[in-house]
């Protein structure tokens, strides 16, 4: 079954931004602006200030195709999805699109705060033209799904954050549209629910419905999406398989990523060597989140996953620890603590490497990971292969919220005794 | 699974609102109408009261200064009576004003998260005063029955200025919606606007008090005949020309037109800029 969902071509999106010269937001200051145009000075649109959001975008996607899409922050990730969505017109360029489309955009949705959940839940259904009777049999589904039964005849204005995003995806999931359009789902939300959204949208493809999915999580779109796009300022770099995709945007943005994640496809262009392959690097925070920032306090970890290929003994995994200006300020290798002969069978591994919290002081760090066998080989190393930056939360000891200085903020021991 | 292929492509110039998804929309419609009463109501103490309380004091005010000591004169109705006839559909027009010409940028969160055919918020916006007028509605014919005054058989057509009010209503807000989401200035100059028009309308006292040669003038604002036309139907007092009703009816068809052009070369910007 190859039935087009999705046919973009030339989709271009210019924005009037304010850039060289600020916005005119009344009625006076537009006016000087028209008169100064027709003196001559100054067009009232400067081609300064307009930005090409999106240039010629071009692709066609299958129905049941679950689409990833990569790319830095302002590539035009959402403003393609925005198009898409038909929430924005492109400035050129036209797509063709097979049926209902229900989306998430960014967090939060097209709910009305003032409502309940129960009455958020028609509202969407309702826009995406669905009759109440229609939606009434995907209610309890819905509600069981975001886990908020008891507080489905709250107004959402009273929700936490997680409990929103639940009933938000659980809507924009269940409800009965062909396509899916999902920004940057898993950017909030614990691991848990990011596991269960993950594996909704698997189920949601399984029945031939398209998701196109927006995420800074490249270990996701790796693994839950057949093809990835890839976007850079506005252009389409790259459409294709989503591990050679996801692989050549690793490589060509010089693997130091904004994202707390690396992942590699297990093939042969992984780093490695004839014993050891690389598929992945992540820093998880105390709450088992994949993030770049996590809290100085507590304790986060280094996680590396690799297949063992051949059994091997003596091979080490290390994590190098450097400052913002690539100072190194430990090294640590996983043999320190285990027995120096450990042999590894072939396999999946994922080696977790903690660093304690109250450790680091916060700021911008860099992780180098690597693996050798001391005397013998190294398997491969990447330099600066994560950034993280330590979120700053407070003082010291949690007294006063003061900066220090230093890379390190360790709490110290310190005694007082009266001197006679 | 698959239904109708939608095809985005940038709008041509001169289109008006297609109207065929509009009525697709019906239930989001209905759905957006009852929110906003129900947004409306909820967190006032007294709720549903405001309603009858609004028009009921400010036709208080309006007898005492205008009916007597400035002694206007109501057309042999007692003037309280004379007053609120014009307050009641006068208060549901400047709602649906005052609501419709604000209600894209009250509405942002709606706008930059989905989509539905844009034009259904200032509509339901104009839409959902009638609830108000109606209940009011209920407090006028109170009134004249406590007067002793009996409608004529020209209530029937009542329907048809509450039309003309509405319709003068939505083609206002399809001009002074897009505006505001561009302009904040709209949604401060709209209050100012309402009150200046409501002086311009035969609310607190009788046309036959404009002199001839400003009649014609007088007779262009819609709002002016639809006002008169309802206290006729009504009361019984001195109708509005058949053509006052025509020029107003044909002003306010012109309206809607160009404004259902604007609204469309406007709305493909909304979630952009709002």
């Amino acid at each position: 079954m190859s039935l087009t969902a999705i046919r973009a071509a030339g989709l271009s999106k210019q924005y009037f931004v304010p850039g060289a010269r600020p916005r005119s937001d009344s009625i006076r200051d537009e006016a000087v602006d028209r008169v100064k145009a027709l003196l001559g000075r100054g067009g009232s649109r400067d081609s300064a200030d307009l930005f090409w959001a999106l240039r010629d975008v071009s692709f066609d996607v299958n129905a049941g195709d679950v689409v990833g899409v990569v790319g830095r922050n302002g590539s035009g990730k959402s403003t393609l999805l925005k198009i898409l969505s038909r929430i924005t017109e492109p400035t050129e360029g036209t797509a063709d699109i097979h049926g209902r489309v229900g989306s998430l955009l960014e967090v939060g949705t097209g709910f009305d705060r003032e409502l309940t959940g129960r009455e958020n839940i028609y509202l969407s259904g309702a826009i995406l033209g669905m009759r109440r009777a229609e939606t009434r049999r995907k209610f309890d589904e819905i509600v069981a799904f975001a886990e908020v039964e008891r507080f489905i005849d709250t107004p959402v204005k009273r929700y936490s954050s997680g409990m929103f995003l639940r009933l938000a995806f659980a809507v924009a999931a269940h409800l009965e549209s062909e396509i899916l359009l999902l920004d940057e789902v898993l950017a909030v939300g614990d691991a848990n629910f990011q596991r269960k959204c993950l594996g909704k949208m698997e189920e949601v493809a399984g029945v031939g419905r398209t998701v196109l999915f927006v995420s800074h999580n490249l270990g996701a779109i790796s693994r839950f999406c057949r093809t990835c796009i890839w976007l850079d300022r506005g252009v389409l770099k790259a459409y294709g398989p989503a591990a050679d995709v996801v692989g050549t945007y690793l490589s060509r943005t010089g693997g130091t990523q904004d994202v707390g994640v690396l992942v590699f496809p297990d093939d042969d262009t992984a780093p490695g060597s004839e014993y050891i392959r690389l598929l992945g690097a992540r820093i998880v925070n105390h709450r088992d989140e994949i993030t770049t920032a996590p809290d100085a306090r507590y304790p986060f970890h280094v996680d590396i996953e690799y297949r063992i290929l051949r059994k091997s003994s003596g091979l080490r995994i290390g994590v190098t620890l450097l400052g913002r200006d690539g100072t190194p300020l430990l090294a640590t290798k996983d043999l320190d603590v285990l027995p120096e002969d450990l042999e590894r069978a072939p396999g999946r591994y994922v080696s977790r490497c903690e660093f304690p919290g109250e450790l680091l002081n916060t700021g911008q760090f860099f992780v180098s990971i690597g693996s050798d066998t001391p005397m013998q080989q190294s398997h491969f190393f990447l330099d600066r292969a994560l950034r993280l930056t330590l979120e700053h939360v407070g003082g010291v000891g949690g007294h006063t919220a003061d900066g220090r200085v230093g890379l390190i903020r360790m709490r110290m021991n310190w005694q007082m005794s009266s001197v006679p | 699974m698959r239904s109708d292929v939608t095809h985005i492509a940038p709008s041509r110039a001169w289109a008006g609102i297609a109207l065929s998804p509009v009525w697709h929309s019906r239930e989001l419609f209905a759905f957006l109408c009852w929110r906003s009463i129900k947004v409306r109501y909820k967190q006032a103490a007294i709720g549903v009261g405001w309603v009858v309380l609004q028009p009921l004091l400010t036709m208080l005010v309006f007898t005492v200064i205008f009916g007597k000591l400035a002694q206007l004169p109501s057309d042999n109705v007692p003037y309280p009576v004379f007053a609120f006839s014009a307050l009641v559909p006068w208060t549901f027009f400047s709602q649906a004003l005052s609501r419709g010409g604000t209600s894209l940028v009250t509405d942002a969160s709606l706008l930059t998260k989905v989509y539905f055919p844009r034009v259904l918020i200032p509509l339901a916006s104009c839409t959902t005063p009638l609830v108000d007028f109606v209940l009011s509605l209920v407090i006028l014919l109170g009134l004249m029955a406590w007067y002793g005054i009996a409608p004529t058989w020209h209530v029937v057509f009542a329907p048809v200025f509450v039309l003309l009010l509405w319709l003068t209503a939505l083609a206002c807000s399809l001009w002074f919606a897009p505006l505001n989401v561009r302009y904040r200035d709209v949604g401060h100059a709209l209050p100012f606007v309402t009150q200046i028009w409501m002086y311009g309308s035969p609310v607190l006292y009788s046309a036959a008090m404009i002199p001839e040669r400003w009649r014609t003038l007088y007779s262009l604002n819609p709002v002016g005949g639809a006002l008169e036309g309802f206290r006729w139907a009504l009361l019984g007092t001195a109708p509005p020309s058949p053509g006052t009703v025509a020029t107003s009816a044909a002003l306010v068809l012109i309206a809607l037109a160009a404004g259902s052009v604007y609204f469309r070369r406007q709305e493909r910007n909304f979630a952009d800029i709002v």
